[in-house]
């Protein structure tokens, strides 16, 4: 039985002999060789993803004008901004517009950001005995500012539903436009290349593991929002619907355009497009099972988004998906995918050289992630009555 | 034979003008309509594939063209932003005349712009922004 720790790895890549494949080569390799030799042969295999992920957003530090202004409504380029943070930190969120320029959203802002844009920033206070001034307008861009980084309290979903629309009228989506009468069906996840897909159970991915984000490191630092860890799991260990999720940081000012990108959906809003990759240690024959699993072996949920409550309509696997056709009961779906796979294969790819090269070393978490989380719902409940 | 789609623009006063049967009579072309918007005296616009001998083709648009009628390949009515193109599919979802489509083992756009229909469902449809038809 091969067990490998995250030094002996690391050794290997430094000395520039690590074996690393891309998750699809070693789901290929996993056709022929069994998990024992594939722990034995392989060290590290490259997951990555580039797919709209609104919950992204980046905190900036503008540095302080004379006279100091404490920033109690911020605007950068029109888009509102999260001002709640001391006197000149702010957020601003992917989502983030103003309603009257909807298509021009704080996606944009941080892409304008990145390619090294000059951005219109505006600020007001009330003025205080510290913060006298009441009011500033000027031009910032990423080398105006102290810090600037990506911080996603979402990202990199394991696994994501398909999206069908049962209704007679189409319908405008964050997973596209859905045609009526079940005329397509669109999917967001990478399949077998997906980072956490591959690392199922979170064995090696937790707080602390150095990442590919956004055209440069950065890194997972806290188990992301509604991360859920009771979905139903399939007979290879891969939950059928969306489930973990991870927060991610890194620096904005090291990032590219090409993997950061704006998006706007029509009569939905701004989300971002983020490129995101996961090195995953291959430690054991588990891991070597789990990063082998290939596209007919990873199942998902059909979702009728034009129904209230969204009802599960089907389960299909990502080689069905990639077919460009489903089958849905005595419907055949057309599919198409709404997230990138060409560029989360170079992002693989990328990694992979990166690892080859000794550039990107693994990390063993500081702390894994919680095995027992699930979600919560909002409960609408009335202010108790006061005595 | 070739087969090749043009957008007709019609002059406001053209709509008395069985234009179309004489394309089939004289010049023995196969029509076909794939799409039309027509606003009697205003303007009329037409998505029109034609199939014939290109010398016939090419006498039966001279023909349009003396009556008014502005036309042009389909293709020149299309801008594609190819450059900016991320491969993300959301244009392919909504293209069911299959003129969009992504395939294996790239899963990268490709645009057979002959196949276009003009539903231009993509224009909005597209994260980027990064088509433009202009059918009117």
């Amino acid at each position: 039985m091969t067990v490998k720790s995250y030094e002996e790895i690391n050794q290997k890549i430094k000395a520039g002999k690590a074996v690393v494949l891309t998750a699809e080569e070693v789901a290929e390799m996993g056709r022929m060789a069994s998990p024992q030799e594939i722990a034995k042969k392989v060290d590290v295999v490259t997951t990555a993803t580039f797919g709209a992920m609104c919950s992204s957003g980046a905190i900036i530090n503008f540095g302080h004008t004379d006279p100091p202004i404490r920033m109690e409504k911020i605007r950068i380029n029109g888009v509102p901004c999260y001002e709640g943070l001391a006197a000149v930190d702010a957020y601003i969120g992917a989502t983030a517009c103003d309603p009257e320029k909807p298509q021009y959203g704080g996606a944009h802002v941080i892409q304008d950001l990145i390619e090294g844009k000059t951005l219109e920033l505006e600020a007001w206070g009330k003025g205080t005995d510290c913060y006298p001034r009441k009011h500033v307008k000027t031009m910032i861009s990423k080398d105006t500012v102290n810090e600037i980084f990506l911080f996603n309290p979402r990202n990199a979903y394991q696994n994501y539903n398909v999206a069908v629309n049962t209704t007679k009228r189409l319908i405008h989506t964050y997973m596209g436009t859905l045609l009526p009468g079940l005329r397509n069906a669109t999917y967001s996840t990478a399949g077998e290349l997906s980072p956490l897909i591959n690392d199922p159970e979170l064995r090696t991915i937790g707080i602390g593991t150095r990442i590919f984000l956004g055209g440069t490191q950065g890194f997972v630092v806290w188990p992301g929002t509604q991360f859920n860890t009771s979905k139903p799991v399939n007979r290879f260990g891969v939950p059928v619907s969306n489930a973990r999720t991870i927060a991610v940081i890194g620096n904005l000012k090291e990032m590219s355009a090409e993997f950061i990108h704006a998006a706007y959906f029509n009569k939905y809003g701004t989300s971002l497009f983020v490129g995101l990759g996961i090195p995953i240690p291959v430690l054991d024959e588990e891991i070597a099972r789990f990063v082998s699993i290939r596209n007919d072996q990873i199942e998902t949920s059909v979702l009728d988004y034009g129904s209230p409550g969204m009802p599960k309509l089907g389960q299909v696997t990502y080689a069905e998906l990639r077919s460009g056709m489903i089958r849905l009961g005595n419907h055949k779906i057309r599919t198409a995918p709404v997230a990138s796979l060409a560029k989360a294969r170079k992002i693989a790819g990328l990694l992979k050289k990166a690892l080859e090269e000794g550039r990107f070393e693994i990390t063993q978490p500081v702390q894994m992630f919680p095995s027992n989380a699930s979600l919560l719902s909002l409960k609408e409940t009335e202010k108790e009555d006061q005595p | 034979m070739i087969k090749k789609r043009f957008i007709l623009n019609f002059p406001p006063d053209s709509g008395d003008k069985p234009l179309s049967y004489h394309l089939v009579k004289d010049y023995d072309i196969r029509i076909n309509i794939l799409k039309a918007e027509v606003f009697p005296g205003k303007r009329g616009s037409l998505l029109l594939e034609m199939q014939g001998t290109p010398a016939n083709i090419e006498a039966g648009v001279a023909y349009l063209t003396s009556h008014n009628v502005d036309v042009e390949p389909l293709e020149k009515r299309i801008r594609f932003q190819e450059e900016k193109c991320i491969d993300c599919g959301n244009c392919v979802a909504v293209c069911f005349a299959g003129a969009l489509t992504m395939t294996p083992p790239e899963w990268k756009l490709n645009f057979d712009k002959s196949k276009c229909v003009v539903c231009e469902l993509c224009v909005p449809a597209c994260p980027l922004n990064l088509f433009d038809i202009n059918f009117q």
